[in-house]
């Protein structure tokens, strides 16, 4: 297996919030609900908040966070967050970027 | 930000409930001897249809994401149907707890045909003696009857809730393949000394060993059964449970009686914890977020005579409610402590004389004043 450090294959998606999904604003950031699978989702940062709402306007996970000016190191965190937001289905792949 | 700091900002409360509890009505077709509401008789001052519904305004304005509604028997009001449309509509999506009396065929099908909302049956029992001793002739028959009609309806996985109680704590196992047989989802909650509680707590509840095999029980099942985290006080016996782990009273959940009043949790009906009333000016909304109660509950809370134990970050203390109804100090050990502080302090204030009259009683009682058996419905 290589070893070289590789971009996290999520910056690449085109995602958005699954339509059954709603943000309600808290001091710690959002809560996010999923009306379909009934998951209830802590948002913990607000640049997680801003980048979730932004994801439906953008080609990919990494336009929507160059485009909240979220600083490239903290890329592989996000990409992370992302990802089990993605196994909850709270965010889902648009199939047109 | 780490699950603790998470926690330590859902301990400030957060700017709307959670998970709201909304008690439609005092009157329920049983008497359960631990119902939290000490439920049976409609109360005359309970909130209107249109009452109900400028609550569900208001909780949908707040972005309120779901309700659990309760009773009382919700399903007795004549506006049920009306008041959880007009809900979910609302974009607020039902949970609702029943013994399941009222849902008959045709009921079913209505139930199985609306979308965000899920069933609570409640069973206490996995055969009918066990079952019915708590809740009622005829009970355990009401519940499956319900089920069965549920699943002949094709509703999808309702669920199937259990207060453990030191009858039922041995047939954990059975409950989960009951509700495997259903495709419906287990959850099991902790029985309090709420309510009519009050009263049979002593003999119900679980024993110490008892505790340790409901926390063996939920390591090894958990993450397929729900408990509406009402078992945190079982950390102490090892690794977290999963769940937030705290108290969420006044800063994540609340109750709203069938009157409007307003409590810190659905197990603390009582002054102390009355915050407000939905019908006051400002409604629902200033009371969770001005009410003094509620802002109390959200600064630092003393651990008091817990501070020097080691297990208090894993329990947290345990449950307001049920230090509050057994007479014991909310600063100091749960009654249930795994440790056996609770036991302890239990012990002490049966000793002392005047015990029995500090025992705080619940705000109010609703009991039918004879009890009749009531028939199933048909």
């Amino acid at each position: 297996m290589s070893t070289e450090l590789i971009a996290h294959p999520l910056l690449g998606l085109a995602l958005e919030l699954h339509p059954q999904v709603a943000l309600r604003p808290e001091p710690f950031g959002a809560l996010a609900y999923h009306y379909g699978n009934r998951r209830l989702v802590f948002l913990q940062h607000a640049d997680m908040v801003r980048v979730s709402q932004a994801l439906a306007q953008h080609p990919t996970l990494a336009a929507a966070l160059a485009a909240c000016e979220v600083d490239e190191q903290r890329w592989p965190s996000f990409a992370k967050a992302f990802q089990s937001l993605l196994e909850s289905e709270v965010v889902v792949e648009r199939s047109q970027p | 930000m780490s699950a603790d700091k998470l926690v330590a900002q859902l301990k400030t409360g957060l700017d709307a409930p959670i998970c709201l509890t909304w008690e439609l009505t005092y009157a329920c077709n049983l008497q359960c001897v631990h119902c939290l509401s000490s439920s049976g008789q409609r109360d005359e001052r309970e909130l209107s249809t249109a009452e109900a519904k400028q609550v569900l305004d208001q909780l949908r304005d707040l972005q309120v994401f779901y309700i659990n509604i309760g009773g009382g028997e919700p399903m007795v009001r004549r506006d049920f149907f009306e008041l959880v449309e007009y809900s979910v509509a609302s974009g607020i999506g039902v949970k609702f707890s029943t013994n399941g009396a009222f849902i008959d065929a045709e009921k079913a099908r209505r139930l199985a045909a609306m979308d965000y909302l899920d069933i609570q049956i409640s069973l206490d029992g996995v055969d009918a003696v066990t079952n019915d001793a708590v809740r009622g002739a005829g009970s355990y028959d009401m519940a499956r009857r319900a089920m069965d009609n549920l699943a002949a309806a094709n509703f999808g996985p309702f669920k199937i809730s259990v207060v453990v109680t030191r009858h039922n704590v041995s047939q954990l196992d059975e409950f989960k393949a009951l509700a495997d047989s259903y495709g419906a989802q287990l959850r099991i909650t902790r029985l309090r000394p709420s309510g009519r509680g009050v009263d049979s707590w002593g003999d119900l509840h679980p024993t110490n060993a008892q505790q340790r095999e409901i926390y063996d029980w939920l390591m090894a099942h958990g993450e397929n059964v729900l408990t509406g985290d009402s078992f945190f006080h079982l950390n102490a016996l090892g690794p977290a449970l999963p769940g937030l782990n705290m108290c969420g009273a006044g800063r994540v959940v609340c109750l709203i009686d069938p009157i409007g009043d307003v409590y810190a949790c659905p197990f603390v009906i009582h002054d102390e914890f009355r915050a407000g009333n939905v019908r006051d000016d400002g409604g629902f909304s200033k009371v969770w977020k001005q009410s003094d109660l509620f802002t109390s509950l959200r600064e630092p809370q003393s651990a008091g005579a817990c501070a020097s134990c080691g297990a208090f970050d894993a329990c947290q203390g345990g449950c307001m409610a049920a230090k509050f109804f057994t007479g014991l100090p909310l600063d100091g050990p749960d009654p249930e402590c795994v440790i056996g502080g609770g036991e302890a302090a239990l012990a002490e204030l049966a000793a002392a004389p005047v015990a029995v009259s500090l025992k705080p009683r619940p705000a109010m009682d609703h009991t039918k004043p004879t009890r009749h058996p009531t028939p199933a419905l048909t």
